[in-house]
């Protein structure tokens, strides 16, 4: 149920042309075949009553109140269930018909409180809509016989109320549990009058209840509403703009009360969520408005002095007179800044702008770095650009979907509920993790292969596939003769026998004919594709693993169509518009280097400003020249490097040794302790431009209420960019994209005009694409051919040993996003209040830790504590955390170590030892056992 | 103490073991001209002068190839 209603067809589209005619009350439509009655008098602009029906969910006929009655046809027909057939005549208002459903309403009303004025759904009711509808007007069967209306309310989820009472066991919200989540968390229990909705016999809170919302959505009464409706009342208008959370970039309607927004609700036009959300975007956006937030500018001449509150204008004249105090003394490029992939693609833009044109240098970086930058080069060097090759809706066509390093139920949820429905349909699932994550196994899915590689040996397993593809004969010669280039050399390579299954089983870990059944199948089982998360690129090898992908779906033919390709899911919203808004410090936006003299001239007249040749530092680096003491000062827009980075250490290190750190953010957080500015960010809800998601599709960030600092992020970089003597002034956003359409060839059919009027494209939108391109290098891949490239395994040097004999990887979960800074300010909490260490029984029995205790987590760059949680979804010798709360800081652990062409960290790979936090007997009595040394210090 | 620098190309090289060693050379060099500020190649290249001994071969010629 939403403010903003879309029109409800009843039942879901069916693909293929429009060739079966009815005539629905005498109104002639024309539909593809397999649609039902209902759907179709809905296209021709008649609504048949119904409530156990909606266009989400497949029909379900149960609820009687959609009959009609069809010309030559026997009884009266669920509309729902009935396709229709050539010539097909239905009438959907007659006396009998009216009779039926007034017989049928007058049954559900009889057991349902009649408390329509005070209930929470009134106006948007609709069991309320269809009693006036059938023009109900008694109920002959009282309201004292057998019926539901002392049910009790569960409210144990913290963000929406069971009203069972209210129920009439529809089973909407069953079905959206199963068809579009693909959780199948709610049931029918019982039967008959005892029929009720029933979350495994649990409270919603202690069932398999992801709380992604479907079933709120779904739900035609106020029996799953949610409890800030409850308590604040119906909204009164809507806005259409995007989730601020992760790179699926979900398209909501935030519905409003004046100007306190009510919910989100998912919008089913949304190109990338097509109606459905997450736990997250769908109810965890209370901390736009916590009381954490800052919203008036600080300053502070030392991070040991205390914040002052400053106006803006003092803010942005002290911000830009040190810069350039800084500049003076130590050099032009002594300064540099990092930008957000959390912001819009205009707030990334003017930030690398002010960094290029007012500070002289090309000293930006992006928090991509710490995370996608290795899909950047390798898919680069092989296809030709930096990007995903599909939109999400190609893996309803994929055959045999190979997921690498990513968890997509906890990561990219509402984009792991399009692939597990097809997985439900059929499709094989292959997954390469150490780590056991829930798709391997899940309602109705099953994964075919699971290769459960040691950490680190990534490369080893995609290159092994490729060897059996290669040397068993599966190649797709023709793909491979007519698309690609340098495949003679890497057959070369990869046929050679260390490159096979059984060279590198004790390596890796999987059993060889194990991945030689995964490598048959996923060469020959249909449509091939692969996604893949952190896995694949925070590695020493992550741009190799993506290279290696790359060549093993060129080798199958695996590029250019539907239901295949090589798709990074981005974790934060805009990673991918972040890296196209020329946030590299190589690059300019459209991923063109900054030693091209034609494209800099095309940038210089544009800036009216001189631009420097050679590349800038990268955030690492920048670290390093901190504490070196040639780099002085760095502008973070939007990322909290000192909880996020590798080496809290040596990040922090790096803050303390800089004369100033300005912080542009909502809260005050790890990054700003090192402060010496800090600048109020707005939250999405403020925001106004576009973010651009995994599948290249802007989308439009609407603003619902004014900015509560006052002022918007663009304007405040606006300013410190002329209060630093270069003139950058913007009217408003779209300026803004008009420049980046004006400058970046694959962005320059973009505006926000088309973009308000098509509701999201995706890039490339040019000229030849003026709607935007769903899926890349169909016809030839943007570098002309595709590239194979060699990628030889070249272990990690981060190594178990004798003293830190286990084997840390990270991830993220569910609940919580990124570090937390966001969905630790909301009651997503509940579900995840502090980071845990998961541990293999086995590591745990040997050193004596037992599940829920306090355990001490060390390597050779640092310690920290956590409780440890034993779980066998890790193998033996492997441990695994978040790293969403500060208090555990979990990257106080991880190491310097980094991609080798990007410098991404290798966050997924640290040598560590666990031992019970108050009791170092235990440990060493496990050391003992181990004969290695104890290493809780 | 090692230089970032230094760890960096070394890290850099073992990558390139495969190839040929002057085409492998040639590699990285075009690699750190592409990705590297001008600040880390000036230190690589004091690093070259200073400590030799630290690069691993492949290194040391592709950062001699940075003079050019």
């Amino acid at each position: 149920m939403s403010l903003l209603k879309e029109h409800d067809l009843g039942t879901p589209a069916k693909p293929g042309p429009a060739t079966v005619s009815v005539e629905v009350d005498g109104m002639p439509v024309t539909v593809p075949e397999g649609t039902s009655v209902m759907r179709a008098a809905a296209l021709s602009g008649i609504d048949v009553p119904k409530l156990c029906a909606t266009d989400s969910l497949e029909a379900f006929g149960s609820c009687r109140l959609c009959l009609v009655e069809i010309d030559g046809r026997r009884g009266t027909p669920a509309s729902c269930t009935t396709p229709v057939a050539e010539g097909m005549k239905v009438r959907t208002q007659t006396p009998k018909l009216e009779k039926l459903r007034q017989g049928v309403m007058e049954l559900y009303i009889s057991d349902h409180p009649l408390d329509c004025l005070t209930c929470s759904a009134n106006g948007d009711c609709e069991l309320q809509d269809m009693s006036g509808e059938v023009g109900l007007r008694q109920v002959r069967y009282g309201y004292d016989g057998a019926n539901h209306l002392a049910e009790k309310t569960d409210s144990s989820n913290p963000y929406f109320d069971f009203e069972a009472s209210k129920c009439i066991a529809c089973s909407r919200c069953v079905r959206a549990c199963g068809e579009v989540q693909g959780t199948f968390a709610l049931t029918i229990e019982g039967r008959g009058f005892e029929s009720k909705v029933s979350a495994g016999g649990k409270s919603f809170m202690d069932s398999e209840c992801v709380s992604c919302g479907a079933c709120v959505q779904a739900c035609p009464t106020a029996t799953l509403q949610e409890k800030s409706v409850i308590q604040l009342g119906m909204p009164s208008r809507s806005v259409i703009t995007t989730c601020a959370y992760c790179g699926v970039g979900c398209s909501f309607k935030a519905e409003l009360r004046g100007t306190e927004l009510v919910r989100m609700v998912p919008h089913k036009d949304g190109g990338a969520n097509e109606g459905h959300s997450c736990v997250k975007g769908r109810f965890a956006f209370g901390y736009a408005t916590h009381p954490d937030r800052v919203l008036t500018p600080m300053v502070r001449e030392s991070i040991s002095d205390e914040w002052r509150v400053v106006d803006w204008d003092t803010a942005i004249s002290y911000t830009a007179t040190r810069l350039r105090g800084i500049q003076a003394r130590h050099g032009t490029g002594a300064i540099g800044g990092i930008t957000s992939s959390r912001t819009t693609n205009e707030e990334v833009y003017v930030v690398q702008k002010m960094i290029r044109a007012a500070f002289g240098n090309n000293n930006v970086d992006t928090c991509a770095r710490v995370c996608h930058s290795p899909t950047g080069y390798g898919l680069k060097q092989t296809f030709g650009t930096s990007a995903g090759t599909q939109d999400f809706r190609s893996v309803a066509k994929a055959d045999v979907i190979m997921v690498i390093g990513a968890n997509p139920t906890d990561g990219h949820p509402v984009f792991a509920s399009r692939m597990k429905r097809r997985l439900r349909e059929g499709a094989r699932l292959i997954v390469v993790d150490p780590r056991r994550i829930d798709l391997v196994r899940s309602p109705h899915i099953q994964a075919a292969h699971h290769l459960q590689l040691a950490p680190g040996t990534n490369v080893a397993v995609v290159n092994a596939m490729a060897h059996v593809v290669l040397t068993e004969g599966l190649v797709d010669q023709e793909f491979v003769a007519q698309r690609c280039e340098d495949f003679d050399g890497w057959a070369e390579f990869i046929a050679r026998p260390e490159n096979s299954p059984e060279a590198v089983e004790e390596l890796t870990g999987v059993p060889a004919e194990e991945l030689r059944a995964a490598a048959r199948l996923y060469a020959t089982g249909g449509n091939g594709a692969i996604y893949y998360g952190l896995g694949v690129t925070e590695h020493s090898q992550g741009s190799t693993m993506v290279m290696g992908m790359a060549n093993l779906a060129m080798a199958t033919g695996n590029i250019g169509r539907e239901g295949v390709g090589v798709n990074p899911l981005r974790g934060q919203n805009n990673v991918q518009g972040s890296c196209d808004m020329g946030s590299f410090p190589h690059e300019l936006p459209g991923y063109r280097h900054v030693s091209d003299d034609a494209v800099r001239a095309v940038f210089e007249d544009m800036w009216g400003s001189s631009l420097l040749p050679e590349p800038g530092l990268r955030i690492p680096n920048m670290f390093d020249a901190a504490i070196e003491g040639s780099f002085r000062a760095i502008f973070v827009q939007g990322e909290d490097i000192a909880q996020s980075d590798p080496n809290t250490k040596h990040v922090t290190a790096a803050l303390r040794a800089m004369e100033l750190v300005v912080v542009q953010d909502l809260f005050l957080n790890e990054t700003a302790k090192f402060a010496h500015v800090f600048l109020p960010g707005t939250s999405f809800l403020e925001k106004d431009g576009t973010f651009t998601n995994a599948e290249r599709r802007i989308n439009r960030v609407r603003p619902v209420m004014a900015p509560k600092t006052g002022k918007h992020e663009w304007e405040i970089v606006a300013e410190i960019a002329q209060a630093m003597g270069y003139p950058m002034r913007y009217d408003h956003p779209r300026e803004i994209m008009a420049e980046i359409a004006a400058l970046t060839p694959t962005f320059s059919g973009v505006s926000f005009e088309k973009l308000d009027k098509l509701g999201s494209v995706q890039w490339p939108c040019d000229e030849k694409a003026p709607e935007g391109t769903p899926i890349m290098h169909m016809d030839g891949f943007v570098r002309g051919k595709g590239r194979f490239v060699q990628t030889p395994f070249v272990p990690t040097r981060e190594r178990s040993t004798r003293k830190f004999p286990l084997i840390l990887t990270t991830g993220r979960i569910l609940s919580q996003y990124n570090v937390g800074a966001q969905t630790r300010r909301t009651q997503n909490v509940a579900w995840h209040p502090e980071d845990v260490l998961e541990i293999h029984p086995h590591d745990a029995e040997v050193r004596g830790i037992g599940d829920g205790d306090e355990v001490t987590l060390s390597s050779r760059v640092g310690a920290t504590s956590l409780r440890a949680v034993l779980s066998d979804r890790m193998p033996v010798g492997v441990v695994y955390t978040t790293f969403h709360h500060p208090v555990t800081g979990a990257n106080v652990v991880t190491t310097e170590n980094s991609d080798w062409a990007t410098n991404c960290p290798e966050y997924k790979v640290t040598a560590v030892q666990v031992g019970l936090k108050h009791s170092v007997a235990p440990v060493e009595r496990a050391a003992e056992e181990l004969r290695v040394p104890a290493t809780v210090d | 103490m090692q230089s970032p620098q230094v760890r960096l190309v070394n890290e850099i090289a073992v990558q390139f073991h495969h190839w040929a060693f002057d085409d492998a050379a040639e590699a990285i060099a075009a690699h750190i001209r592409t990705f590297w500020d001008p600040r880390m190649r000036s230190e690589l290249l004091r690093r070259v002068e200073t400590e030799p001994g630290e690069l691993d071969p492949l290194a040391l010629a592709a950062a001699r190839l940075l003079d050019r």
